[in-house]
C-alpha cells in the first residue's frame, strides 16, 4: 500500500516487544536469585561468626577419634575425618552394589512371574508388588532390623551354618577364603578363560556370517570360563585355605563378618526395589507387540532365538531407563541406613562428623555433592546409552 | 438378498423329510473337563509339567505363609490388657500372637502425639475438613469442583493453620508444633506437600520448557539438583542449614523446616511429571492458542494446562503416593510423625514383650497400605477412564 | 522532577529496610529482652532421659535440667510455666542453640574446651558432675571394664561418649567393636535385644536407661568411670548479660542449699537476719537489678522450685526411681564439688 521497500513493522512500544520483555523478566529473575543467595550467604557468615563456628575444610585432616563398625579400608580411631568420609562412601557403594545385583535378579523374576499364564503365580507376584510398593521403605527397614534380625538367637545359641558359619543377632559369620601361594595360577586361568571365550565368540560370529553354520557359543564359553580355573585349581593342589570363624568370649573372631545392619539394609532395599523393577520389566515386555513375535516365528526363528533376538532387545529399550532410575533410587535410599545404624556415608558423615565438628554447611554440602555426582554420572551414561540404542527411523 | 424367498422353500422341504432337522441344534456345552471350574484350573494351573511344578510351589508358599500369619494376627492375638503382662506367655495364652492391646492403649498417642487432650477436637475437625476436600476433588462428578479446588488450595490451609496452631484472639489457645505428633503430623506433612508441590511443580515445569535461557537454566538446576540427592539430605539441609541462611530472629520452627524440605523435594518430582504432560500436548494446540491471540499465561491457563494436567492425573497421584510414603523420613530429623510415635511406644518398657515390635509395625503397615492402596486404585481408575478417551 | 521523587522514595524505603534489619540484629544480641518480649523462655532439653529431661504422655516435663530451665523462667517471669521445652537430640542440640531456636541449652551436655570455644557455646556452670561408665548383663560375669576386650559396645553417635570410648580402649590396648545409633533410645534397645555386650553413656544415664530395659535387675553398672563429664547448661556466645543470668540461676540454688533455704521455709527466711540470706533473697542490696532482673529473683526460684538439693533429690536422688546418691554432687561442705561464689 505504502511506498515500495517500506517493510518496517509498525512501531511497538518497547514494553510490548516480546524480546525486551523476555530480557527484562530474566534480569528480574537473576536479580531476585542473586539477592536471595547474597542474603543467605551474608546471614550464614553473620550467624556462623556470632556462634563462632569454624568454617572451611580444615577439619578434613583432623583426627576423627571415633570408631566405625564396618570398614573396607584401613581405619582406626586415630584416622582423619577425611578417611572416615572414604569409609562411609565405600560402605554406601558396597550396599548399593550388592543391592543392585540382587534387586535386578529378584525384580526380573517377579516381573516375569507376573506375566505367567499360571494364575496362582501371576497373582502371587502381583500381590508381592502391590504390598511392597505401598509400604514406606523406612517401615520395611525398621521391620527387618528390629523385628526379624533381633529375633535371631544370641551368641551362645548361634545357628550353625553347614560349612563352618554362624548366624546370630550379632550378624552372619562365614569362613574367609585365604589365597595360598599358587593361587595365582587359578586367577590366571580365569583371565585366560575369559579371553578364550571372547575369541571363540568372535570366531563363531565370523564363521556364521561366512557360511551360516552356528556354533554352541554359550556352552563353550562356560566351559572355558568355569572349567579352566577349576582344572588349574586342582592342578595347583587346591591352594585355598579357609579361616573359620571361632567363638571368643564375647564375639566371634575371624572369618567374614556381615553386620546385621548390613543384612537388614540389603534385605529392605532389595525387596523394595525389586517390586519397582518387576513393574518396569512387565511394562517393557508388554510394550513389545505380539506381532513382533509372530513375525519372528514366520521368519522361521524358534521360540528361544525369537525371544533372544527379537523380543528382549526391544523390551530392554523400554526397560533400561526406568531400571537405571531404580538403581539410582536404591543408591539414594541406602541413606536410610542412618535409621538402623549401618555406617554409610550419611550416617558417618552427616551424622557423626557433623556432630563432632559442628560444621553443618560443609558436611551436608559434601554429602550432597557425592550423591549428585553419582546421579549425574549415571544420567550421562544413560543419555549415551539411549542415543546408542534409540530406534533409528528411516 | 435372495435368501429371503428361498428360505421358506428349504424349510418346507425340510419339514417334509422327517429325519432332517428344521432348525439348528444348540451346540452342546464343552466337556466338563474343558470348561467351568475344572477346565479353568486345567488351563491355568496344570497345563504343562512346568506349570504344575509352579502351581505346587505357589500352593506350598501360600500354605507356609497364610495360616501362621492369620493365627498370629487374629487367632492368637491379645486384644485387651493394661500392660505387658497381658501379652506375655501365660496359662491363658500359651501362644501369644500380635499384642493389639498395646495398639489400643496407645491409639490416642499414635493419632494426636502430645496434642493437649482438651484441644484434640481441633485435630478431628482438621481431619474432617481434609477428608471433605479430598472427596470433593477426587470425585469427578461432585458439584462445583472449581469451588472445591479453591477450598482445597486456599481456604482449607488457612483455616487448618489457625485451627491447629491456635489463635488466642478467637479463643483458640496456642499449641506449639512440638506438641503435635502421630498421624496428625504425617497428615500435615503430606497435605502441605500436596498443596504446595503442584503449583510450584507447574511453575518449574513451565520454566524448564521456557524460551528464556535464564529461566530454563534456573529450573533445570533446581529440578536436577533436588532429584539427584536423597530426601534425607534435603531434610538435613532444611533442618540444619536453613536456620543459618535466614536472619537469626526468624528461627523457623522445626516442623516448618521439615515442611520446606518435603515441599521442595516433591515439587521437583512434580515438575517432571507435569513436564511429561506438557510434552504430550500436540504442538498444534500451542499454535492454535497463539493464533487466536492468547498471551502466554492465557494460553497455559485456558488451553495447555487443562489438557496436560488431565492426562497426568494418574502420575500426579502416583507421586502423591511416593510423597505419602516419604513423609516417614521426617522421623530421622527428629519429628514425631506416625511411624516415630510407633517406634517410641515400641521401646517403652511398659509394653516390652517379644511381639510388641511386630505388632506396632503391622499396625503401621496396615495404615500406610490402606492409604497408598486407595490412592493407587484411584490412579488406575483415572488411567482407565482417560485411556477410553484416546482409544479409536 | 518525577524522577527525583521516585529516587527519594526508593532511598527512604532502603533506609527503612536497612534500619529494620539493623534493629532486628541488634535485638537478637539482647537475649533477655527477646525472652521478655516473647513472654516465653525457650529451653533446649533432652526429652528422652529420665531424671534429666523427659515429658510424660500428657506432655508434662520432669527432670533436673528441666527444673533448671523452670528456675530460669521463674527468675525472669516469676512464673516457671512460661517456658517452652524443645526436645533436642544429641545431634541437633548445638545447632539449635546457635541458630537461636532455644535461649538456653540444658540437655546433660558435657563441658569441653572445643565446645566452649569452637561451637559458640558458653557453659555457665556444672549442675551435675558425671562420668562415663558401662552397663553389662549380669550373666556375662564381667566385673571390670578392662575385661571388655573385643566386646561389642552400643553407643550413641556424635557424643563425647563415643570419643571417650575409643580413647579408653586405645589407652588400654583393647580391641573395640562399636555399634552406633542416632539416639540413646535405639542404642539401649539394641543393647537390650542382645546386639551388644555393653552399653556406655554417662553413669547417671546408665541408671536411667537401666530402668528402660525389659528386666532392669539383669544388668549391672561397672565400677569404672572412664571420663570426666561435667554436665551443665549453656548459652550462646556474645551475650554477657544473658550468660550471667543463666550462671547465677544455678549458683542461687546452690547457695540456697548451703544456707538451708528451702521451698517450704523461704517465706520465713525472708525475715531472717543473716546478711547472706538477705542478699540472696533480695531484702538487702540490688544484686538482682545488676543482673537485669528484679531483686527478688532468687526468692522466686526457691519459692517455685526449691534449692539445688531439693531439685536433685526429687529428680534423680532417693525420691526418684533412679536413686542416685549425691556423691560428687554433694555440697563442698559435705565432701562434694558443688560450690558457689558468694552473692555480695
Amino acid at each position: 500500500m505504502s511506498a515500495v521497500g517500506d517493510h518496517r513493522p509498525p512501531r511497538v512500544s518497547p514494553l510490548n516487544d516480546p524480546r525486551v520483555r523476555s530480557i527484562a523478566y530474566q534480569v528480574v529473575l537473576c536479580a531476585v536469585i542473586l539477592f536471595l543467595v547474597w542474603g543467605a550467604v551474608d546471614n550464614a557468615i553473620d550467624n556462623l561468626a556470632r556462634a563462632r563456628i569454624a568454617s572451611g575444610f580444615g577439619f578434613w585432616n583432623a583426627t576423627a577419634g571415633f570408631d566405625i563398625s564396618q570398614t573396607l579400608i584401613e581405619y582406626s580411631t586415630t584416622s582423619t575425618y577425611g578417611r572416615a568420609f572414604w569409609v562411609g562412601l565405600l560402605n554406601t557403594l558396597l550396599v548399593a552394589a550388592f543391592g543392585i545385583v540382587f534387586a535386578t535378579i529378584l525384580g526380573f523374576m517377579i516381573g516375569i512371574m507376573r506375566l505367567s499364564r499360571n494364575f496362582l503365580v501371576s497373582r502371587l507376584a502381583a500381590g508381592y508388588v502391590e504390598l511392597i510398593r505401598n509400604l514406606p521403605i523406612l517401615l520395611q527397614l525398621l521391620f527387618w532390623y528390629n523385628a526379624v534380625l533381633k529375633a535371631l538367637p544370641e551368641l551362645r545359641d548361634s545357628i550353625l551354618i553347614p560349612g563352618g558359619g554362624f548366624l546370630n543377632n550379632r550378624g552372619l559369620f562365614l569362613p574367609q577364603p585365604v589365597a595360598e601361594p599358587g593361587f595365582d595360577a587359578v586367577a590366571l586361568a580365569f583371565v585366560a578363560g575369559i579371553c578364550g571365550a571372547v575369541a571363540y565368540r568372535i570366531w563363531a560370529r565370523r564363521r556364521q556370517q561366512r557360511t551360516g553354520a552356528q556354533a554352541p557359543v554359550l556352552m563353550v564359553a562356560l566351559a572355558l570360563v568355569v572349567g579352566l580355573p577349576v582344572v588349574a585349581f586342582f592342578a595347583a593342589g587346591s591352594p585355598l585355605e579357609f579361616v573359620y570363624p571361632d567363638r571368643g568370649r564375647f564375639n566371634i573372631r575371624g572369618g567374614i563378618e556381615v553386620l546385621p545392619e548390613f543384612v537388614a539394609l540389603l534385605f529392605g532395599l532389595v525387596i523394595y526395589t525389586a517390586a519397582f523393577i518387576a513393574e518396569a520389566v512387565r511394562a517393557g515386555i508388554m510394550a513389545v507387540s505380539h506381532g513382533q513375535t509372530e513375525a519372528a516365528y514366520s521368519l522361521g526363528l524358534r521360540p528361544g532365538p525369537a525371544l533372544r533376538l527379537v523380543v528382549i532387545p526391544q523390551a530392554m529399550r523400554v526397560i533400561i531407563p526406568p531400571l537405571t532410575n531404580q538403581y539410582l533410587n536404591l543408591t539414594k535410599n541406602s541413606s536410610l541406613a542412618v535409621a538402623i545404624g549401618y555406617p554409610d556415608l550419611v550416617q558417618v558423615f552427616t551424622g557423626t562428623v557433623l556432630n563432632q565438628t559442628g560444621q553443618a554447611v560443609e558436611t551436608v554440602a559434601i554429602t550432597m555433592a557425592v550423591y549428585l555426582t553419582i546421579s549425574l554420572v549415571t544420567s550421562l551414561f544413560m543419555n549415551w546409552y539411549n542415543a546408542r540404542i534409540a530406534l533409528v527411523e528411516r | 438378498m435372495d435368501t429371503a424367498d428361498t428360505m421358506p422353500a428349504t424349510a418346507r422341504r425340510a419339514a417334509e423329510i422327517a429325519f432332517v432337522r428344521a432348525a439348528t441344534e444348540e451346540p452342546l456345552p464343552p466337556p466338563l473337563t474343558q470348561s467351568g471350574a475344572i477346565g479353568w484350573i486345567r488351563e491355568n494351573l496344570f497345563s504343562t509339567p512346568l506349570n504344575i511344578a509352579l502351581t505346587l510351589v505357589s500352593i506350598a508358599l501360600i500354605v507356609w505363609v497364610m495360616p501362621p500369619l492369620i493365627q498370629y494376627m487374629f487367632i492368637n492375638a491379645v486384644w485387651t490388657g493394661a500392660d505387658r503382662d497381658a501379652c506375655l506367655v501365660s496359662i491363658e495364652h500359651p501362644v501369644v500372637g500380635a499384642c493389639w492391646a498395646f495398639v489400643r492403649e496407645r491409639f490416642a498417642y499414635f493419632i494426636y502425639g502430645f496434642y493437649p487432650i482438651s484441644e484434640r477436637w481441633r485435630v478431628d475437625a482438621f481431619l474432617a475438613m481434609l477428608v471433605v476436600g479430598i472427596v470433593w476433588l477426587a470425585w469427578l462428578r461432585a458439584p462445583r469442583r472449581d469451588i472445591g479446588a479453591a477450598y482445597f488450595f486456599v481456604v482449607m490451609p488457612a483455616v487448618s493453620y489457625i485451627l491447629l496452631s491456635g489463635w488466642p484472639l478467637i479463643g483458640l489457645s496456642k499449641v506449639e508444633t512440638s506438641f503435635w505428633g502421630g498421624l496428625l503430623v504425617t497428615v500435615v506433612v503430606a497435605a502441605v506437600g500436596i498443596v504446595v508441590s503442584l503449583p510450584i511443580g507447574i511453575l518449574l515445569a513451565l520454566g524448564r520448557r521456557s524460551q528464556m535461557p535464564a529461566v530454563r537454566l534456573f529450573s533445570v538446576i533446581v529440578i536436577e539438583f533436588v532429584r539427584g540427592v536423597p530426601l534425607i539430605t534435603v531434610l538435613f539441609m532444611a533442618s540444619v542449614m536453613l536456620p543459618l541462611f535466614v536472619p537469626d530472629t526468624w528461627s523457623p520452627d522445626k516442623l516448618l523446616r521439615a515442611l520446606v524440605g518435603v515441599a521442595l523435594f516433591t515439587s521437583a518430582y512434580m515438575a517432571e511429571v507435569v513436564r511429561a504432560g506438557l510434552q504430550a500436548i500436540p504442538k498444534g494446540q500451542y499454535e492454535g492458542a497463539m493464533a487466536v491471540g492468547l498471551g502466554y499465561w492465557q494460553m497455559m491457563r485456558l488451553i495447555v494446562l487443562p489438557q496436560a494436567l488431565r492426562v497426568t492425573i494418574p502420575n500426579i497421584v502416583n507421586s502423591y503416593i511416593s510423597l505419602f510414603k516419604d513423609t516417614t523420613l521426617v522421623f530421622i530429623v527428629g519429628i514425631f510423625d506416625f511411624l516415630r510415635t510407633i517406634e517410641a511406644a515400641r521401646i517403652d518398657p511398659k509394653w516390652a514383650t517379644p511381639t510388641t515390635s511386630t505388632t506396632g509395625y503391622a499396625f503401621a503397615a496396615v495404615f500406610y497400605f490402606i492409604c497408598c492402596y486407595l490412592m493407587s486404585r484411584y490412579a488406575r481408575n483415572m488411567e482407565a477412564r482417560l485411556a477410553t478417551g484416546h482409544k479409536r | 522532577m518525577g524522577d527525583s521523587v521516585i529516587m527519594k522514595r526508593v532511598f527512604a524505603l532502603t533506609i527503612v529496610a536497612a534500619a529494620a534489619a539493623f534493629a532486628a540484629t541488634a535485638a537478637s544480641a539482647q537475649t533477655l529482652n527477646t525472652v521478655k518480649s516473647r513472654g516465653v523462655l525457650h529451653c533446649g532439653a533432652n526429652g528422652t532421659l529420665a531424671g534429666f529431661g523427659l515429658p510424660d504422655a500428657q506432655g508434662a516435663w520432669t527432670g533436673l535440667d528441666v527444673d533448671f530451665c523452670r528456675a530460669l523462667a521463674a527468675a525472669i517471669f516469676n512464673d516457671p510455666a512460661k517456658i517452652k521445652f524443645v526436645p533436642l537430640t544429641a545431634k541437633d542440640r548445638f545447632t539449635a542453640l546457635q541458630s537461636g531456636d532455644v535461649d538456653v541449652l540444658a540437655r546433660n551436655t558435657t563441658w569441653t574446651s572445643s565446645r566452649d570455644t569452637q561451637l559458640g557455646l558458653n557453659f555457665t556452670g556444672v549442675n551435675y558432675y558425671d562420668g562415663q561408665g558401662f552397663m553389662v548383663r549380669k550373666a556375662l560375669k564381667v566385673n571390670s571394664a578392662l575385661e571388655l576386650n573385643d566386646a561389642a559396645i552400643c553407643v550413641q553417635q556424635g557424643t563425647t561418649t563415643e570419643l571417650n570410648l575409643a580413647d579408653y580402649f586405645r589407652a588400654n590396648k583393647m580391641k573395640l567393636k562399636t555399634v552406633t545409633f542416632a539416639s540413646a533410645n535405639e542404642a539401649v534397645k539394641a543393647y537390650d535385644a542382645g546386639r551388644c555386650d555393653a552399653y556406655t553413656t554417662d553413669a547417671s544415664g546408665l541408671y536411667a536407661e537401666r530402668l528402660r530395659t525389659v528386666k532392669p535387675d539383669d544388668h549391672i553398672v561397672l565400677p569404672e568411670i572412664i571420663s570426666k563429664e561435667p554436665l551443665g547448661p549453656s548459652a550462646r556466645h556474645g551475650d554477657d548479660q544473658w550468660f550471667d543470668i543463666v550462671k547465677w540461676t544455678h549458683y542461687a540454688m546452690v547457695i540456697a542449699e548451703e544456707l538451708n533455704v528451702t521451698k517450704a521455709n523461704v517465706d520465713e527466711m525472708v525475715k531472717s537476719d543473716n546478711p547472706e540470706i538477705k542478699r540472696l533473697l533480695g531484702s538487702e542490696g540490688k544484686h538482682g537489678e545488676a543482673l537485669g532482673l528484679t531483686n527478688d529473683w532468687a526468692y522466686r526460684i526457691i519459692k517455685h522450685l526449691g534449692n539445688y538439693g531439693e531439685i536433685f533429690e526429687k529428680n534423680v536422688g532417693q525420691a526418684s526411681a533412679l536413686k542416685i546418691s549425691r556423691g560428687l554432687n554433694a555440697l563442698w561442705t559435705k565432701g562434694g564439688l558443688q560450690y558457689a561464689p558468694p552473692i555480695r
